[in-house]
């Protein structure tokens, strides 16, 4: 089998068997970044742009360094504010991208459906590195590479995402890329901060943490969007902290050898205590790293096409 | 001059359902019987118009349209708007007031006024601001607007948030017998919304509105229309629980009329899941089962009418991010084969489907139309009920082209639409 598809826009639509791939072509570029020299010449005359228009470091990064490392070439070009603000649409944007020649296009964006509305008026093949609330399927896949990696495989698992699901992308992604995957997905949070129906994607709704991570094998903590205090969503950082607060005696509840992530970046002492981040069950660094794997993995399947 | 329209199924509600002649005189209806043909087949000075296998129906009555005019003249005039309504069937459209300026003074009321006169195809009769401004805060000079040719009052798209003053402007209006229309939105609960929010909006990510945002309002209007009697008149109800109360509302004698639009019967939310803008309107598209209810309110009358909410925006507007898209979108010329569906599957008769497009709306507004009762103005429109036609956006008469119905095969076409005796629309013509 090998990838069909132009753009990664959502893992919501993408098949296990889409998703294995693409973690199986993440697998060997693992070993590229651990080279002294750490390039391949896979990309090599093709062009990665990246538009991100809301600030982001690592992601950013992550695919900056992913595209080079595969010796493509790498624009960054972040627009300060989004079309409305700027007067020139997100279509006209990606257009003069276009008309440069770029293969292919990373979109960071405020507004769900970005990607796609772009995918969709484009030849570039279109990543989505993150479009409002919708997804960011590409953490979710250096997410399920390191859950894969490390417990051999993600059927049957138990596993607890913990936050801000409402407003999290990484949540979505996640939901989908692991419950389509065969494990069993428990979300948690205040009410406030759980959509409506959020049960019809395949997951279990829990509001009280020390009942949810009970004997789970992963624990993904989301990060709370500190400037949503005041909006009714939680009372204080302090009672947040309380009740959703992954600390050292919580951690204690679950699996043995569960493993603890975290998309980043940490608030420490808020979603998640200061011990825990570096403790023996985090793996936060070991998702960072692939990370790069999986967007060079990515990038290589798309830019195989045709 | 003499025109008869022979043949044809006269549909006039209350007063006629059957094949009959219609006799037009000085720009009035003469007479609406069977075989007047034969009496007059030896008039010369008779134009006659064969309407075998046609509706002749009094011309639509559409009480909820936007017409951008003046201010965005890039997304509609009032001259393409009543070009697209004619088109659609509709002799006579009330357009909002949140133009700009506002619709909240004599002047630019007899500006529109003057516009509609100038583009001679539908009546347009202007809805004057409640608020000065539409900023919720003071009343509008509603007396001038009254006499100024306006026909109700309404802030639409800005919600009267604040009760008091929509107490107020009750109190007022019920002294012009004038109906009060509020937009049934707690702004504060849809805060950041692009669509309904639920199962789909939760997938897709698209911050959501409640259907409480449009309830809590809709039964705050009911409360306040029971404590001051005013008429209010509901426009696109989109929820179930909207529905409820509504009914419930009539059952207990409160003076309330509410309108559906054709898309709120027609889609769902799922219209949302590509992302296009064309299916954003607010209120927006709802979930299955507030598509039945508001089709149960048509049926048991709770729903008294079927309005537009034409609301026009460019093409580079609707090709904008789906949160920062404008909401709305047209439907004058949609509307009619989109109702002619319900009486299809058997929800309406074709009697009750026509009476929500003409007599219903009109009594709403206290209007001297939507009948064919000899006397009125012969404002009459001619449909091909079987005749089937794609909606092509290119050929649609409004300036813009936002509609989630592109593409759609529709049944029931509009042939000819008479405004006074004259005809303003002939599909032959186009």
């Amino acid at each position: 089998m090998s990838f069909k598809r132009k753009d990664l826009l959502g893992l919501g639509s993408l098949s296990p068997e889409e998703m294995a791939l693409i973690l199986e072509a993440a697998e060997p570029f693992k070993e590229v970044s651990g080279r002294e020299i750490k390039k391949v010449p896979a990309l090599r005359g093709k062009t990665v742009v990246n538009l991100f228009f809301e600030p982001s470091t690592r992601t950013r990064t992550s695919f900056e360094l992913a595209a080079k490392r595969l010796s493509a070439d790498v624009v960054n070009f972040s627009p300060s504010s989004s079309s409305v603000v700027k007067g020139e649409t997100l279509l006209d944007t990606a257009r003069n991208i276009e008309f440069m020649q770029a293969d292919i296009l990373v979109l960071r964006h405020s507004s769900a459906g970005a990607a796609e509305i772009l995918a969709k008026n484009s030849r570039m093949s279109v990543i989505n590195a993150g479009d409002g609330w919708h997804e960011h399927p590409t953490q979710a896949l250096s997410d399920l590479l390191t859950i894969q990696e490390k417990k051999g495989q993600v059927r049957g698992l138990h596993v607890a995402i913990v936050g801000d699901v409402a407003h999290s992308r990484v949540a979505r992604s996640n939901i989908h890329a692991l419950t389509k995957m065969g494990a069993h997905v428990r979300v948690v949070g205040p009410p406030t901060m759980m959509p409506l129906f959020l049960h019809r994607l395949g997951v279990q709704v829990y509001h009280d943490f020390d009942k949810a991570i009970a004997g789970v094998d992963v624990v993904i903590m989301l990060r709370l969007q500190l400037e949503r205090q005041g909006r009714s969503l939680f009372p204080s950082i302090r009672e947040y902290a309380r009740l959703y607060g992954l600390t050292f005696e919580r951690v204690q509840r679950a699996a043995k050898d569960v493993l603890v992530m975290h998309p980043g970046p940490v608030n420490r002492g808020v979603e998640i205590a200061h011990d825990v981040v570096d403790g023996g069950s985090a793996v936060i660094l070991d998702q960072v790293a692939n990370g790069v794997a999986v967007r060079m993995g990515l990038m290589y399947l798309l830019s195989q096409r045709n | 001059m003499k025109v008869l329209i022979a043949g044809g199924r006269v549909v006039d509600p209350g007063h006629w359902n059957g094949v009959a002649d219609v006799l037009i005189e000085g720009g009035k209806i003469s007479a609406v019987e069977p075989n007047l043909q034969e009496k007059f087949q030896k008039v010369k000075a008779l134009k006659m118009i064969d309407a075998k296998g046609l509706l002749v129906c009094p011309g639509f009555v559409d009480l909820h349209v936007h017409f951008r005019e003046p201010g965005f003249e890039y997304k509609e005039t009032i001259a393409t708007g009543s070009a697209a309504a004619v088109a659609g069937g509709f002799t006579s459209v009330c357009c909002m007031p949140n133009t700009q300026p506002v619709n909240d003074s004599r002047s630019i009321t007899e500006f529109i006024l003057a516009q509609a006169a100038a583009a001679r195809k539908a009546r347009v009769f202007p809805i004057g601001a409640i608020t000065k401004g539409s900023k919720g805060e003071e009343l509008a000079e509603i007396g001038e607007l009254v006499d100024a040719g306006c026909v109700a009052v309404s802030d639409d798209g800005v919600p009267v948030m604040n009760s008091l003053v929509m107490r107020r402007a009750m109190e007022y209006a019920s002294a012009f017998h004038l109906p009060v229309i509020d937009h049934c939105e707690d702004s504060m609960l849809s805060r950041g919304g692009s669509m309904h929010e639920g199962a789909v909006s939760t997938e897709l990510g698209i911050p959501g509105i409640p259907k409480a945002a449009e309830e809590v309002m809709v039964a705050r209007n009911i409360a306040l229309a029971e404590l001051t009697g005013a008429r209010l008149h509901l426009p696109h109800v989109s929820t179930v629980g909207s529905v409820r109360m509504v009914r419930e509302a009539k059952a207990r004698g409160i003076p309330v009329t509410a309108e559906a639009c054709p898309h709120h019967f027609s889609l769902t939310d799922e219209a949302v899941r590509s992302y296009d803008a064309n299916a954003k309107m607010n209120p927006p598209l709802r979930t299955d089962e507030d598509v039945q209810a508001i089709r149960g309110g048509l049926r048991d009358n709770t729903i008294d009418i079927v309005a537009t909410d034409h609301a026009p925006h460019a093409v580079q507007e609707k090709q904008l991010e789906f949160d920062a898209a404008p909401f709305g979108i047209i439907g004058l010329e949609t509307a009619f084969p989109l109702t002619l569906n319900l009486v299809e599957e058997g929800i309406l008769s074709l009697a009750q489907a026509i009476d929500k497009l003409t007599r219903e709306p009109a009594q709403v507004f206290g209007l001297p139309y939507g009948t064919l009762v000899p006397g009125v103005a012969a404002d009459v429109t001619l449909i091909d009920p079987n005749a089937t036609w794609v909606v092509d956006t290119a050929r649609l008469h409004s300036l813009s082209r936002n509609t989630p119905f592109a593409g759609w095969t529709m049944k029931g076409k509009v042939v000819k639409t008479f405004v006074g005796g004259n005809v303003v629309y002939d599909r032959d013509e186009q």
